[in-house]
């Protein structure tokens, strides 16, 4: 691990000032990027401490919820109006990690966890997102786990949130603040694909720190599911996961939006299978029918074309969880 | 129970549920481990991997680590100081037959994740952080791991390792045997490379004494593997190395070679004359031995009914480039079964990793999980019940050694676990049973280890106080031995179990073997059984000499060593207590020896097994490949059990590590870098609380007189059949037949 100067200011001003310089990065819980520094994947030259900053409430906005960046996610998960309101939020956070780090992770921290790609954690193996232009072994190698949408020749790499996932399909907002002041990113636009810059995450530009996710005002009830498929029944990052939510007049879908974990660069949304659920009757046939338009999309590589059957199922499942508004348990494996 | 250690005839402590002795020490984190001891000057090695798999070192550049603030030396192949000349030197007690790896001996690297530098500092941290700044160049060579593509290269390994038995010759005509039967099955099996995965990283930490004596702290399953090691490759002499290995984190047969880190902790520290620790990595336990890829082909011809008429069961192993790693894969076939025509095969290839290592029952768990889900296969193409073929193929004597078995209640396995499990209630055809959306089903599979022991000894030392304290060389590796032994010596001389004190993992201590092949408890534990009937010998011997002794004109055999004290049997007037018998006697202490061995007598009449039967219920959401093993009954059939809680933990970690081998476990080589991947736990899965749901073991009457106590050994008969019992039970669950483990999502979708 590399040594790093440590600061830790009081303010969102004093924390996106720190920042300058480059070499300087923001942790909380520290879950992720403290073993990426001991990798050698991170070498930062100066930590900038944000556990004091004023971002660690939950608190109505516009009819909907603030989530501050420092609400850790077991917090999150076991908030009331979350559990009242967002559900599909709360069992995506506790599909994810342990008891352990969800206590330590954050809100803003999630959001910006790196890839769990092999080749980027092995400072032994080329890696573009680690070290652009050095390439992609992944790509021929060992990608059982890795992206079938959204790749480009310079990375497969998937982003392992589970939380994220549940925030896509509730068209979250993400609030932040830079050098420039504060602006809103829509959730699928905080995340990006790899293209030619696989080193590049998100969209956050230099400085810009998270201080809250926010939620829109809206409920779907019961209609909703996150459903995590993965290579044990817990403690496992996912091979394909699904995130749903539905509104339901009768047995015709009204609304419905979904999310895909796993299977790309980040939380994968597929807008036009979406739209083809919109008026049809809530069944197997028409859930079906936007399964296969999502994995029309798919580029599988050596190793993960199972990935593309197992999102079709998943996501014919995930539906009719969320149509017959019984979601999937976190705590009960059997699938419901 | 026939074999009591008491001569009384009843045990207080042997065969009950006595909670560890060294429980206590664990849970409250007084029992230290080998990277926990310290020293005044201690500093800290922290190693460099190879990030290439093959060629060499080209240029090593070590001026940035060496000129961080703290660090004392950067060794490396360059600048280490001499050690041994010839390969014998290097060759452990459980070395297979080869030129066994040298850390930073020259330029050339073997295997990914080799270490080729050793920084050592002040700190850990430090020693980290220079680390990162050590550059080393390569000139890489394509490297081969894929054994797939190398089968065409194998070879039948021309140096036998020692201990494991080579294939036997075959008997009758298994080809022609096949070609004639009217139900012919063929297939090929893979397990997935293992990697041991133990909780505790391997560690040494090495005192410098002064004088050029160390003191040794290592993570080994047998200290006087690391004594006989370092005197071989330094040159020291005996009396100048003391190696301690008192608790272990877990083994699995990764501790039982000196691994790298022992290597590199003693050279530093002879080099700079300081203690020196090192600790290896999560990442860096991948990158010494694994349980090897093996290929298998397990071909049965059979008649009508299901009696066996062929079994040829062929396994090409890889092995490293440098060693000719073996274990006993395909012998199985030829015990567990009686068959008239048999043909083994066992043929390794070399790649360039590192070289294998006997992981938790080697070969056995390979070898069997073909042979047993074969056996299923066969069942279902004879239209049998599983336990009614395996009944009707049943072997009486083991064919590969041409002897009967020592003793053998694997019937009595079959039956208890078969009811315990509800058995008869399975509807035999598959995908038949559902629960809501889940498939269920119901297999079984048979489980087989040889049962050994080795030349031991033990000692023992009572004092005036009426307190014993027993020990030997042996480590306890998390198995129960520390309690067992407490136990037996407890028994023997008829004291209180807190009277008794135990000492492992000593290289002062008295002879004893590696901690492995589970004969550990039938080894150690009949050498403190002998030292302690020893001490009461002399104790008897004292007491009726005494004046006025109430066991004066009494045989030895009359009397009974019970509650501290030796009494006349049926007599209890006449009675001493131990102390007692000591403090007149005028003797502060008793000290005794016992020592034991296979008795060859027997071993060449017998050949002695543990056996189980596993059943295993799974219920499989078909559509998203989702497994899962909801209850599992293992039956174990193994001679006399010593500790029926430590007994029991034993076959639940075997069974919990089975179906980690069944449904998860999996190390993942990129054949371009030559280097496993999913080094870290992360990544590398093993069960999880949520994947383990009711375990039922059953410990079945069996008497065996290979040893004094009857007892078999535990430690790895429970994973033996776990994996082929998982496997049946998804084919019972879905139809669909998985021959490739571990059995994943995909596989169960493809």
């Amino acid at each position: 691990m590399n040594r790093f100067d440590y600061v830790r200011p009081e303010t969102v001003a004093d924390a996106v000032k720190a920042m300058a310089g480059g070499d300087a990065r923001f942790i909380a819980g520290g879950t992720n990027l403290v073993d990426l520094m001991k990798y050698n994947v991170e070498r930062p030259g100066r930590l900038v401490d944000i556990t004091r900053l004023p971002l660690n409430t939950i608190e109505a906005r516009d009819g909907g919820l603030s989530i501050g960046a420092l609400v850790t996610n077991s917090t999150v998960a076991y908030d009331d109006t979350v559990k009242a309101r967002y559900p599909l939020l709360a069992s995506a956070i506790l599909a994810g990690a342990s008891g352990q780090l969800r206590n330590a992770a954050t809100t803003g921290g999630n959001l910006n966890q790196r890839t769990r790609c092999y080749y980027f954690y092995d400072e032994a193996t080329p890696c573009n997102k680690r070290q652009p232009g050095s390439g992609c072994p992944a790509i021929g190698g060992v990608n059982r786990i890795h992206a079938i949408f959204g790749t480009s020749p310079n990375c497969i790499a998937t982003h392992p949130s589970d939380m994220c996932v549940g925030l896509a399909a509730l068209d979250a907002t993400v609030r932040v603040a830079g050098p420039e002041g504060e602006r809103t990113i829509p959730f699928g636009d905080y995340h990006r694909l790899p293209g030619d810059n696989p080193e590049r995450d998100n969209t956050l530009k230099p400085g810009e720190i998270v201080l809250s996710v926010d939620l829109p005002d809206e409920d779907f009830g019961p209609h909703h599911t996150y459903l995590k498929l993965r290579d044990r029944l817990s403690y496992a990052f996912a091979l394909v996961s699904v995130a749903a939510v539905m509104k339901l007049d009768g047995d015709t879908i009204q609304a419905a939006r979904f999310a895909l974990g796993g299977v790309a660069h980040k939380p994968w949304r597929d807008h036009e299978a979406e739209a083809f659920l919109i008026g049809k009757p809530a069944n197997q046939e028409t859930f079906t029918a936007a399964a296969n338009i999502v994995v029309a999309a798919a580029q599988p590589q050596s190793e993960n074309a199972f990935k593309v059957e197992l999102t079709r199922r998943a996501l014919m499942r995930g539906l009719s969880q969320a149509a017959a508004g019984t979601p999937q348990s976190q705590s009960d494996k059997r699938i419901a | 129970m026939a074999n009591s250690i008491n001569t009384s005839g009843t045990d207080t402590y042997v065969g009950t549920a006595h909670s560890r002795v060294d429980g206590p020490a664990k849970v409250t984190g007084q029992a230290k481990y080998a990277g926990e001891f310290s020293a005044p000057d201690l500093a800290h090695g922290y190693v460099v991997s190879s990030a290439i798999a093959r060629g060499r070192i080209t240029a090593l550049d070590t001026a940035a680590a060496e000129a961080v603030p703290g660090v004392l030396k950067v060794l490396t192949h360059e600048n280490r100081p001499r050690t041994a000349w010839l390969d014998y030197n290097y060759q452990d007690q459980v070395a297979p037959p080869g030129s066994p790896f040298r850390a930073l001996y020259d330029d050339k690297v073997h295997y990914s994740g080799q270490p080729v530098a050793l920084v050592v500092a002040e700190d850990f941290d430090t020693a980290r952080h220079a680390a990162s700044l050590v550059k080393v160049a390569y000139e890489a060579e394509t490297p081969n791991t894929d054994l797939a593509a190398l089968q065409d290269q194998a070879y039948v390994p021309p140096k036998k390792r020692s201990g494991i038995k080579p294939p036997p010759e075959p008997w009758g005509d298994a080809v022609g045997a096949y070609e004639a039967a009217p139900i012919k099955l063929d297939g090929r099996y893979h397990m997935a490379v293992e990697h041991h995965n133990p909780m505790e990283p391997h560690a040494s930490t090495v005192v410098w004494e002064g004088d050029g004596k160390i003191t040794v702290y290592d993570k080994i399953q047998g200290v006087s593997n690391s004594l006989g090691y370092i005197i071989g490759v330094f040159g020291m002499k005996k009396d100048d190395v003391h190696v301690m290995s008192p608790y272990l984190g877990g083994g699995f047969g990764s501790g039982l070679r000196p691994q790298y880190q022992l290597f590199l902790a003693v050279m530093a520290a002879r080099d700079l004359e300081r203690s020196v620790r090192v600790t290896l990595t999560r990442d860096q336990m991948f990158s010494f031995g694994y349980r090897p890829d093996v290929r298998q082909t397990v071909s049965l011809g059979a008649g009508e009914d299901g009696a066996l008429q062929s079994i040829r069961h062929e396994a090409i192993s890889g092995t490293s480039n440098f060693e000719d790693y073996q274990e006993v894969v395909v012998n199985w076939s030829g015990v567990l079964y009686d068959c008239p025509n048999v043909a083994l095969d066992y043929r390794l290839a070399k790649i360039d990793t590192y070289t294998p290592s006997d992981m938790r029952a080697p070969g056995a768990v390979t070898g069997v999980f073909a042979l047993e889900v074969a056996m299923d296969e066969l069942a279902h193409a004879t239209g049998q019940d599983p336990i009614a073929l395996r009944l009707r193929n049943y072997a009486e004597k083991d064919r590969t050694q041409d002897k009967p078995f020592s003793s053998k209640s694997l019937r009595a396995a079959y039956e208890q676990g078969a009811e315990r499990f509800g058995w008869a209630g399975r509807d035999p055809e598959p995908r038949s049973m559902r629960d809501g959306r889940e498939l269920v089903g119901w297999g079984m599979a048979t489980g087989i280890w040889e049962s050994m022991m080795q030349q031991s000894s033990a000692q023992a030392t009572l004092t005036a106080d009426g307190k014993l304290v027993i020990g030997n060389q042996t480590s306890d590796i998390g198995t129960g031995t520390y309690t067992i032994l407490t136990q037996i010596a407890a028994d023997a001389l008829g004291l209180r179990i807190e009277d008794v004190t135990t000492k492992l993992g000593d290289s002062k201590l008295a002879d004893a073997p590696i901690a492995g092949g589970s004969w550990t408890a039938a080894s150690s534990g009949t050498a403190v059984m002998k030292a302690c009937r020893e001490i009461a010998a002399q104790v008897f011997t004292l007491a009726r000499r005494l004046d006025d002794s109430p066991l004066a004109n009494v045989d030895f055999e009359r009397v009974v060593f019970k509650d501290g004290h030796i009494s006349v049997a049926g007599d209890p007037s006449r009675s001493i207590a131990i102390a007692e018998v000591l403090k007149a006697g005028g003797m502060d202490k008793i000290e005794a020896t016992g020592s034991a061995g296979p008795d060859s007598n027997h071993s060449q009449s017998f050949a002695g097994y543990t056996h189980s039967a596993v059943f295993v219920e799974v219920k499989v959401d078909e559509d998203l490949g989702v497994v899962r093993v909801t209850r599992v009954v293992s039956a174990i059939a193994a001679g006399k059990i010593l500790n029926t809680k430590t007994a029991r933990s034993q076959i639940l970690g075997g069974v919990v590590m089975g179906i980690g081998s069944a449904l998860e476990e999996e190390s993942m080589l990129d054949h371009t870098l030559g280097r496993f991947m999913n080094h870290n736990l992360g990544e590398y899965h093993v069960p999880v609380h949520a994947d383990i749901h009711d375990i039922d073991v059953i410990f079945v009457d069996e008497e065996d007189k290979a040893n004094p106590m009857g007892v078999k050994g535990l430690g790895e008969i429970g994973i033996v059949g776990t994996a082929a019992a998982v496997a049946n039970a998804v084919f019972h669950a879905t139809g669909k037949r998985i021959r490739e483990l571990p059995i994943t999502i995909d596989k169960i979708l493809a």
